[in-house]
């Protein structure tokens, strides 16, 4: 079946939107596959035996290369168990460039890392934070069982110190679909969140992402797995939207890998689909528009109403 | 023809429009306006499409509006509800037709 899906390439009748977009935004960087849950969605296949982690010395060079961006945008595995977790964020704060880290919760239970919510509070970073849904059975079933109680708590803690209460706390929350099909329109997930987690929970938060899952790693092998491969790359392919070409997240920034390796986006890393140009951030000096590097996991990014890292983008 | 229904035979849907095309778009964009966001969620109506979907028992529309209401953000536990709505009408409707086979029951009975 998969044979008469084109090529994403082909899709895009704008050239402009094969390159990236004059000034980029965000350079997203993941600080290592090491986390401490291994969710069914995971296209980084990350978990608690994963080992590889950023150094320090490559943080160094990121932090050289952060005046050419708007937001740093932090994600892994867990990056809080990067042992530089703290002192990257430290750093880059204190440029005055705005900080994105995308945390899981569940691991701000655990005895290292119980005062990363006041650390990351006092210092404004913004917080993302995957709840794939807002009842304890679908959360547990996507991201391991427990997991939904711990993230209530943790975000009822964060409520408590400001975030998603006090507008420079931003706490944004992210749903993905738990199996092969698409996400639901944003807003209106949104609204459907805001009421429950209030009503239940009495939790507030600052906006929803709607994300695709992208048919790569832990996911893919479940697609796979469950002979929906297929039937999901054809779904992606039939709701191709063209109005999501524009803002896809690739055009807008660069992605950092663990150890230092240069990517159009988080899900390129996956697939080693280096970017054209300097491979390494140890080398990258100055930042040039560049062609983007598509592949068919792209239809993720367009289908529907668009996904991305910051929800929906059409 | 080995069965009635087959999977493939739903993305066939389109082909009603042969012979009779101004009905099948007349039908259709009925359809599309039926299923947008207006005094009810798209959710809502997904979910009350499942559960018609099985008082009616189409394969094709069970199929279709499972998808629609895991795509539209209900889940599971939702969705099961909505069966149970669709049970309970349909065992209810026959149940209350019992009060029918009272009537007719006393006027045959001393």
């Amino acid at each position: 079946m998969s044979e008469i899906i084109k090529n994403f390439e082909s899709m895009i009748d704008n050239p402009d939107y094969k390159f990236t977009h004059g000034k980029l935004r965000i350079i997203q960087v993941n600080v290592g596959k090491l986390c401490n849950l291994s969710c069914k969605h995971c296209h980084v296949d990350a978990g608690p035996n994963r080992t590889e982690i950023m150094t320090r010395e490559t943080m160094q060079h990121i932090l050289r290369v952060l005046p050419n961006f708007e937001t740093l945008d932090i994600t892994g595995g867990a990056p809080e168990m990067n042992k530089n977790f703290c002192w990257l964020v430290d750093e880059a704060v204190k440029t005055g460039i705005h900080v994105i880290v995308r945390s899981n919760l569940v691991i701000l239970h655990e005895k290292e890392y119980i005062n990363i919510p006041e650390f990351l509070a006092d210092r404004h970073v913004e917080i993302v934070a995957s709840l794939p849904y807002y009842s304890e059975n679908d959360c547990d079933k996507q991201r391991g069982s427990g997991t939904f109680k711990k993230i209530i708590s943790m975000l009822k803690k964060l409520n408590s110190l400001g975030y998603g209460i006090d507008e420079k706390l931003i706490l944004n929350l992210v749903y993905n679909p738990g199996g092969a099909f698409l996400p639901p329109n944003q807003d209106e997930l949104e609204q459907q969140y805001k009421t429950r987690l209030m009503s239940d929970y009495g939790i507030s938060f600052t906006h929803l992402f709607a994300l695709t899952n992208n048919p790569l790693g832990r996911f893919e092998n479940f697609l796979k797995r469950t002979n929906n491969y297929d039937k999901y790359m054809r779904k992606l392919y039939d709701s191709f939207n063209p109005a999501a070409l524009e803002n896809m997240m690739c055009r807008f920034q660069l992605s950092v890998g663990w150890d230092g390796q240069l990517y159009d986006c988080d899900f390129n890393q996956v697939l080693n689909l280096t970017i054209n140009g300097v491979q390494n951030i140890s080398e990258l000096y100055e930042i040039h528009k560049r062609k983007i590097k598509f592949a068919n996991h792209c239809y993720a990014c367009t289908a529907g109403s668009g996904s991305s890292c910051g929800g929906a983008t059409a | 023809m080995e069965t009635y229904y087959k999977p493939e035979d739903l993305g066939k849907f389109a082909t009603m429009g042969e012979f009779a095309p101004d009905l099948w778009e007349k039908f259709m964009s009925y359809y599309s306006a039926v299923f947008e966001s207006g005094a009810l969620t798209k959710r809502e109506k997904a979910l009350i499409a499942l559960a018609v979907a099985h008082a009616v028992q189409c394969p094709y529309c069970i199929d279709a509006y499972t998808q629609s209401c895991l795509e539209n953000g209900a889940n599971e536990e939702q969705m099961t509800e909505a069966v149970h709505v669709a049970c309970a009408l349909r065992g209810g409707a026959a149940l209350v037709h019992g009060v029918q086979m009272k009537n007719v029951a006393k006027g045959l009975s001393f």
